[in-house]
């Protein structure tokens, strides 16, 4: 099977054409889907990419969560389908309760843009199936707001279940146990900070995003596309 | 009858608050001391039509609860003025 992956674009998104263009890279097909559409027909992942959605009204992600398309985004999520939030994506994620934490503004109140080393930790997830644990990899972070935060009984809760899926080598933003993405319990769900579509070719600084993605459509393509709707 | 509602949205005690930290490290370069426990916050005000304060009372902190504040990493505080 081939893996059709829904791309959403919010008012604000940024990051759409990016994703698509990676996903494509890897032999996927990508859709960019409006956030008004409450159906999404035909997927096997779906991701939700950077920007400011919504102008990050309110926080970043807290309008978003409000958008018809997040009914068929955790329709997906409930059926054990692919979900990838990336960055604004990942506050987008939280802010929906498909994933554990918060994300405040950066430890130093600094908007980070840069390369940062990540070191993978759990390997149970759609992002992280196809690398090594400890295996470090160079990924760009671009952001105000991406101190994960928690509260020390979710850390151990989520260390314990080895849902932390990414840390930073040195924490650039202050986030809680150094994380830079997490996973669900299932480990279909997962948001990081880090932009895996922005280091696809060593060219243009790093490829190390490459792998991470391409196991993301590894596993839609183990999956029927089908339909979505909000529950 | 016509509500008038502030609501106060700072973080949880014990979330680090870097624009605070901030604001507490700057004043005493202004010559201003004794300064301690710099929380910042955002204040979202309103008004709202209910039937009485009570209900304009649930209705508001439904609000913070769902949409205004996240209570995974901050408290929300509501007063209610009739307006």
């Amino acid at each position: 099977m081939s893996a059709r992956v829904a791309v959403v674009c919010f008012p604000g998104s940024n990051c759409e054409h990016d994703v698509a263009a990676a996903l494509r890279s890897l032999g996927a097909e990508a859709e960019i889907v409006w956030h008004t559409r409450s159906e999404l027909d035909g997927f096997n992942a779906v991701i939700v990419p950077g920007g400011f959605a919504h102008g990050d009204y309110i926080r970043p992600g807290a309008i978003a969560q409000f958008s018809p398309v997040m009914g068929p985004v955790a329709s997906a999520a409930a059926k054990g389908y692919p979900v990838l939030g990336i960055c604004n994506g990942f506050q987008v994620l939280v802010e929906t309760g498909l994933l554990p934490g918060a994300l405040m503004r950066n430890d130093g109140l600094r908007f980070l843009c840069e390369t940062v080393t990540c070191e993978v930790v759990s390997t149970a997830s759609v992002l992280t199936s196809g690398s090594t644990p400890g295996e470090t990899l160079e990924l760009p972070i671009n952001h105000y707001e991406g101190n994960y935060t928690c509260d020390a009984e979710t850390l151990a809760q989520l260390v314990e279940r080895g849902q932390i899926v990414l840390r930073y080598s040195d924490n650039p933003n202050g986030s809680t146990g150094s994380v830079a993405g997490v996973r669900n319990e299932v480990g279909n769900v997962v948001g990081l900070m880090p932009h895996p579509e922005r280091a696809m070719e060593a060219l243009l600084g790093s490829s190390d995003g490459r792998g991470l993605l391409a196991a993301f459509v590894d596993a839609a393509t183990k999956l029927a596309p089908t339909h979505f709707e909000a529950a | 009858m016509k509500f008038s509602v502030h609501v106060e949205v700072r973080g949880l005690p014990g979330i680090a608050d870097p624009e605070g930290r901030t604001i507490e490290r700057a004043l005493p370069a202004l010559g201003f001391s004794g300064v301690s426990s710099v929380r910042v916050g955002k204040v979202i005000a309103f008004d709202l039509e209910a039937a009485d304060e009570g209900a304009a009372r649930v209705a508001a902190e439904e609000m913070c609860a769902r949409l205004l504040s996240n209570p995974v990493i901050q408290r929300a505080e509501v007063s209610i003025h009739s307006s």
